[in-house]
């Protein structure tokens, strides 16, 4: 196939895939793993838990952890797929769900691609098979003019299709996989065949907990799913060292000039997303009002970044308060007024008062008037 | 070495996890393959007395040993006098128990007697109290730190200790590869089938192996261990020779070399120790108690996990998440079957995930949220954590030796058909019916002893006229205690109720003391009726905080009422009750001057009770209400107060509906204060409007009020009036404002004009409620 200007080497995207990223560490992996793996599967499901969760191999391969947080979701995850039962991710937004099913079909099937993304408008044809029109008019209905979608093909490929936002997708679009995921099959009415699922299909599907309600899902799709809720990071320093390792993946990938994020700045940001989330002070003390947007850890490490990117252009190369002072308030104030009052409220009752934090106070300030 | 060599080669050690079910399979297994002639159980040797009665027990249930003599309830000594050995069906304890009851075997314990660790723990507990006391006596700067206060003896030695003595299984599952001890405990012993070999050699020699590293025991294991060693040694010595030991696996290596340890050692550890006289007996246990780690529970994460592992034969996972699916069916989730297929297959490939033999708890409790909740953790942990814990009560049979307290409650329980159960159980009693008032009676005399075994469901409810009460009823170990501990009051629950009452009333203030008379009069105590009632006397002479005799009073004027109904006198109640009310109606003009409106809403509530309550007691009706006129056309009462007042005199006629306008239109003039007429408001609109809809000329000059405020005044004012008006229900502020429309001449509620009553159609209505009331001697 010749390269047409769609498509990019993976060296010049802006974002490479997973299975492209990391695609040293999954050999390596694959080089130790002598555990069984099931059918179609790249590695055995105890080298990808070792994958998502991070490890050094005997040959001292250093295996980032992708997943920061508890052991035991992963687990859940994996032994279902294994178990070849559809996988449902639930949470609220920014609690890893794509990324986590992102990297699970990276190293499980090697290919993370075969991606739909759920909304209103989200057609049939992008779960199932579309037409090449041209073609069907010209030949009429044949192979050739059939447009596989991403799941077809992964079921044709005995890889691992991704369903992102599933709860987004009208809910006759949604029973369309019911036949997918129940008989692991899926006729083409219009030719008189099908194309059966190979071993190592899969689907890993992603749904908003804010979304409840938009599109539910029926009880009969939802009962082939094992669902597993993704939890916002338990502790402060959990969230810290995904915050710290997500933005130095990112200001590589960005190619942002090198700044030392500053541990100090991040555990700050860490801080004040998870007391407005939380309602309460850290250490217990003080009630602060939450605003209306979720504070996720995404949500921090964008702030981050944003603030690198000033320091390493505007600043003097050293992320200070002031450059995550704008970020920050941008992430917090979604509603211009209610969240604004939260905001202000949280700078003068905790941010003021707080030892080592005046020059954030103060950059606030400022950014605020 | 010049001491006898005894012969131990027929002793064996089954050195086990206390409340394992795979150490409770093996140990019985073990036990029906050694055929022993003697069981010695790592327990207080108190108990030998009453292994005879394990045949009637149905556990779980608990070993209490307590001081012989009953202390004071709240003495150091009753805190800290007693002691409890739990056993579960999966303790192995429990399972040599059994065995040698069924094979006619005798049994031992052979554990340190509780005699000497409480009357160490006594001890202790004391000479902490004193320096307690001395250094409170000294000076607060002095007080010692808690932390070395409550342990004084262990805490150094805990501190030198190394891991391995403190968590030996900890150090093995480590080096197993294991992070969590009692997974790889699990794995290795509790999750073993019937059949398969013996683990007991293997546990003492691994143990062995841990003890060598850690040196020998010191403190309170030694003396637990050289006592262990001398009463099998005793054992050997009366001829005994296969005799199987049953201890922590801790242990299993200083039983089973007996030979190591010299006989002289021993004596000497337990030479002099402080010594209490102590009785033993059994009382039933629950699974809850089980599982909670503080206290005398034994920190089983999930004692219903094991008691399924222990009595299911085959396939522990598939049964389990069945009846999981059973449970959430009957809360009305739909799980089907299929749901349980993938349930199963998640946790088990989990558990090869996680390099497990079979799966354990952590994989069916996430197979429950993942599958069978679809991702609902409340609703999966809900139903999780009822499996795991399978709430269940043990019970012992009635020849068990009990305080004669325990005796008289269990005499009663059978004759008024109680049963005590662990779980809630709600009942409605209906008191004219005598079976259950003594019900009702059993178990007010109860709460009064500290035994909160029936706890009323709806406070208040069924006490106004009404012949109905309602019990939420749970059954929890502890109140065997409680009971233990009131033991000192008297033998029947009668008399200790009785003596308990006097007790408490002796130094109570006024309102408890007032509380108390109701509970007396419903417990039936009228022995102790007098003497709290000339308490009562005196200290309302003396209290001169009127909001103290306003509330006291309710509880009283019920109770003069309600010992109508129980043919108690109440002559005697009615004085007392009297007395308060004319010392309110004293203080009540002094009371309400300058409160603040938080104060005066909290002294309408005060008034509207004590008002219910001189309703109740009717021949003081009248003074209450010459009071109360009094006070509404006094200027400086605040208007929460003054409204209120006002209402209630215009609701029982003592003000007409003239001389009512008249005092609205004063307080909604122009020269009063907006905040003060609009308090005024609230207090007289408080509970009802209906007075609104009734007399539109009311009605017309709040409306012409409102209408003539200046709008800042208006503004200031609107949410003390939308709160009085939006704690009317939403008829009755329908009915407010249609009554509005009507009198701006709107045409809306043509529809809803009044009509004259029709006589002949209401007569038998009439004639009905008047029937009502006749009979409720009203």
């Amino acid at each position: 196939m010749t390269t047409t200007a769609l498509s990019t080497d993976s060296a010049s995207a802006l974002r490479p895939h997973a299975e492209q990223t990391y695609a040293a560490e999954l050999e390596a992996l694959a080089k130790v793993d002598d555990r069984q793996r099931p059918p179609g599967w790249q590695l055995s499901p105890w080298a990808v838990t070792r994958y998502l969760l991070g490890t050094t191999l005997d040959d001292g391969t250093e295996i980032t952890p992708k997943y920061i947080g508890s052991r035991r979701v992963v687990e859940i995850a994996v032994a279902t797929l294994a178990t070849d039962r559809a996988l449902l991710l639930i949470g609220v937004p920014g609690t890893a769900k794509t990324w986590l099913s992102e990297h699970l079909a990276a190293a499980i099937a090697g290919d993370s691609t075969l991606l739909v993304q759920g909304t209103a408008g989200t057609s049939e044809e992008a779960v199932r098979y579309g037409w090449n029109y041209a073609r069907l008019l010209a030949e009429g209905p044949s192979e050739a003019a059939l447009v596989p979608s991403p799941i077809m093909n992964a079921m044709s490929r005995g890889s691992i299709g991704r369903i992102e936002e599933l709860t987004r997708m009208p809910s006759d679009v949604q029973d369309g996989l019911i036949t997918v995921l129940s008989e692991k099959a899926l006729p083409v009415a219009e030719l008189g065949v099908e194309v059966q699922a190979r071993r190592g299909f899969n689907i890993i599907a992603t749904a908003n907990d804010r979304d409840r309600g938009v599109n539910d899902l029926s009880s009969a799709l939802r009962r082939r799913f094992n669902t597993v809720v993704l939890p916002v990071p338990d502790s402060a320093e959990d969230e810290v060292r995904i915050v710290t390792q997500r933005v130095e993946q990112l200001g590589r990938s960005l190619e942002l000039p090198e700044v030392p994020a500053g541990l100090t700045e991040i555990q700050r940001v860490v801080t004040v997303f998870r007391e407005l989330r939380s309602g309460v002070t850290e250490d217990n003390t003080t009630k602060v009002k939450s605003p209306s947007g979720t504070l996720s850890t995404a949500e921090a490490i964008s702030v981050i970044t944003n603030g690198i990117a000033l320091a390493a252009h505007f600043g003097d190369g050293e992320l200070r308060p002031a450059d995550v002072a704008a970020g920050i308030q941008g992430a917090v104030v979604q509603d211009r007024v209610a969240d604004g009052v939260v905001w202000r409220e949280y700078l003068e009752t905790v941010a003021r008062e707080r030892e080592g934090w005046n020059d954030f106070y103060q950059a606030c300030r400022e950014v605020g008037a | 070495m010049g001491r006898p060599r005894v012969d131990t080669s027929k002793v064996s050690v089954l050195g086990v996890r206390h409340h394992g079910p795979g150490s409770a399979r093996a140990v019985r297994a073990a036990l029906d393959e050694l055929e022993p002639d003697l069981v010695l159980i790592e327990g207080p040797p108190e108990a030998d007395s009453i292994t005879s009665l394990v045949g009637g027990l149905e556990p779980p249930v608990a070993l209490l040993v307590h001081l012989a003599d009953t202390p004071k309830a709240g003495s150091v000594r009753s805190r800290e006098g007693w002691g409890f050995w739990p056993f579960a069906s999966f303790s192995p304890e429990w399972a040599a128990l059994r065995h040698a009851h069924d094979n006619d075997v005798p049994v031992r314990f052979c554990d340190l007697p509780a005699a000497h660790t409480i009357a160490e723990r006594v001890a202790r507990a004391e000479e902490a109290e004193e320096r307690r006391e001395k250094a409170e006596n000294e000076g607060a700067d002095q007080i010692p730190e808690p932390a070395r206060d409550t342990e004084p003896a262990q805490a150094p030695e805990r501190a030198e200790e190394p891991r391995v003595r403190l968590d030996p299984l900890g150090v093995l599952a480590e080096a197993a590869g294991y992070d969590d001890a009692e997974r790889w405990w699990d794995d290795v012993v509790e999750q073993r089938a019937d059949g398969e070999p013996s683990p007991f050699p293997a546990i003492a020699d691994a143990m062995a192996a841990v003890r060598a590293e850690s040196g020998p025991e010191t403190g309170r294991d030694a003396r637990r261990e050289a006592y262990m060693r001398q009463t099998l040694r005793g054992a050997l010595k009366q001829g005994y020779e296969r005799i199987a030991v049953v201890c922590g696996a801790w242990h299993a290596p200083a039983l089973r070399d007996l030979g190591d340890y010299s006989i002289k050692d021993d004596t000497a550890l337990l030479k002099g120790l402080p010594k209490v006289k102590t009785t033993a007996t059994w009382v039933p246990w629950t699974h809850g108690r089980l599982a909670t780690a503080s206290g005398y529970g034994a920190g089983v994460r999930a004692p219903g996990w094991y008691h399924h592992l222990f009595t299911v034969t085959d396939r522990p996972v598939h049964r389990w998440l069945t009846a999981a699916a059973r449970i959430l069916r009957e809360e009305g989730q739909q799980v089907s079957s299929s749901h349980v297929i993938e349930g199963v297959r998640l946790a088990e490939s989990l558990a090869i995930l996680r390099g497990r033999p079979l799966a354990g708890l952590d994989e069916v409790a996430e197979a429950t949220t993942a599958v069978l909740c679809e991702g609902e953790q409340t609703r999966a942990a809900l139903v999780h954590g009822r499996m795991a814990i399978g709430e269940r009560l043990g019970s012992v049979p009635p020849e068990t030796p009990m305080v004669p307290l325990q005796r008289d409650l269990m005499a009663a329980r059978k004759r008024l058909r109680l049963k005590a159960e662990a779980f809630d159980r709600d009942i409605d009693l209906d008191l004219r019916k005598d079976g259950q008032r003594e019900r009702s009676v059993l178990l007010h005399r109860l709460r009064l002893l500290g035994v909160e075994w029936g706890v009323p469901r709806t406070p208040d409810g069924g006490q106004r006229g009404t012949f109905r009460e309602s019990w939420r009823l749970r059954w929890e170990p502890e109140m065997d205690v409680a009971l233990i501990e009131a033991a000192p009051y008297g033998t029947t629950v009668e008399s200790a109720s009785c003596t308990r009452v006097v007790e408490i009333a002796a130094d109570a203030e006024l309102p408890t003391l007032t509380a108390l008379t109701e509970q007396c009069l419903f417990a039936e105590l009228g022995e102790a009726l007098p003497a709290v009632l000339a308490t009562l006397t005196d200290r309302a002479a003396t209290d001169s905080d009127i909001t103290h005799l306003m509330s006291a009073l309710p509880p009283l004027a019920r109770s003069t009422r309600y010992g109508d109904v129980r043919g108690t006198d109440s002559g005697h109640l009615r004085t007392v009750a009297q007395q308060i009310l004319a010392r309110v109606r004293a203080g009540l003009a002094p009371a309400v001057r300058g409160l603040d409106d938080d104060a005066a809403a909290r002294f309408v509530k005060a008034l509207d009770r004590t008002h219910n309550a001189a309703n109740l007691l009717d021949d003081d009706l009248p003074a209450w209400l010459d009071t109360l006129a009094a006070l509404a056309v006094r200027d400086d009462v605040p208007g929460r107060i003054a409204g209120r007042v006002n209402r209630i005199l215009s609701d029982n006629g003592r003000v007409d509906a003239l001389e009512l306008r008249r005092r609205l239109g004063l307080v909604m003039s122009p020269g009063t204060e907006p905040a003060h007429a609009v308090a005024w408001l609230e207090g007289f609109l408080q509970g009802s409007g209906l007075i609104l809809v009734h007399d539109e000329e009311l009605l017309g000059m709040i409306d012409t009020w409102l209408l003539a405020l200046p709008e800042e005044r208006f503004t200031a004012i609107l949410p003390l009036l939308r709160r009085t008006f939006g704690a009317f229900d939403g008829a009755e502020r329908q009915e407010i404002g249609s009554a509005v429309t009507r009198i701006d001449g709107g045409g809306v509620t043509d529809g809803r004009e009044r009509r004259p009553i029709d006589a002949n159609r209401a007569a038998p209505a009439v004639a009905a409620v008047l029937g009502l009331l006749e009979r409720s001697g009203a």
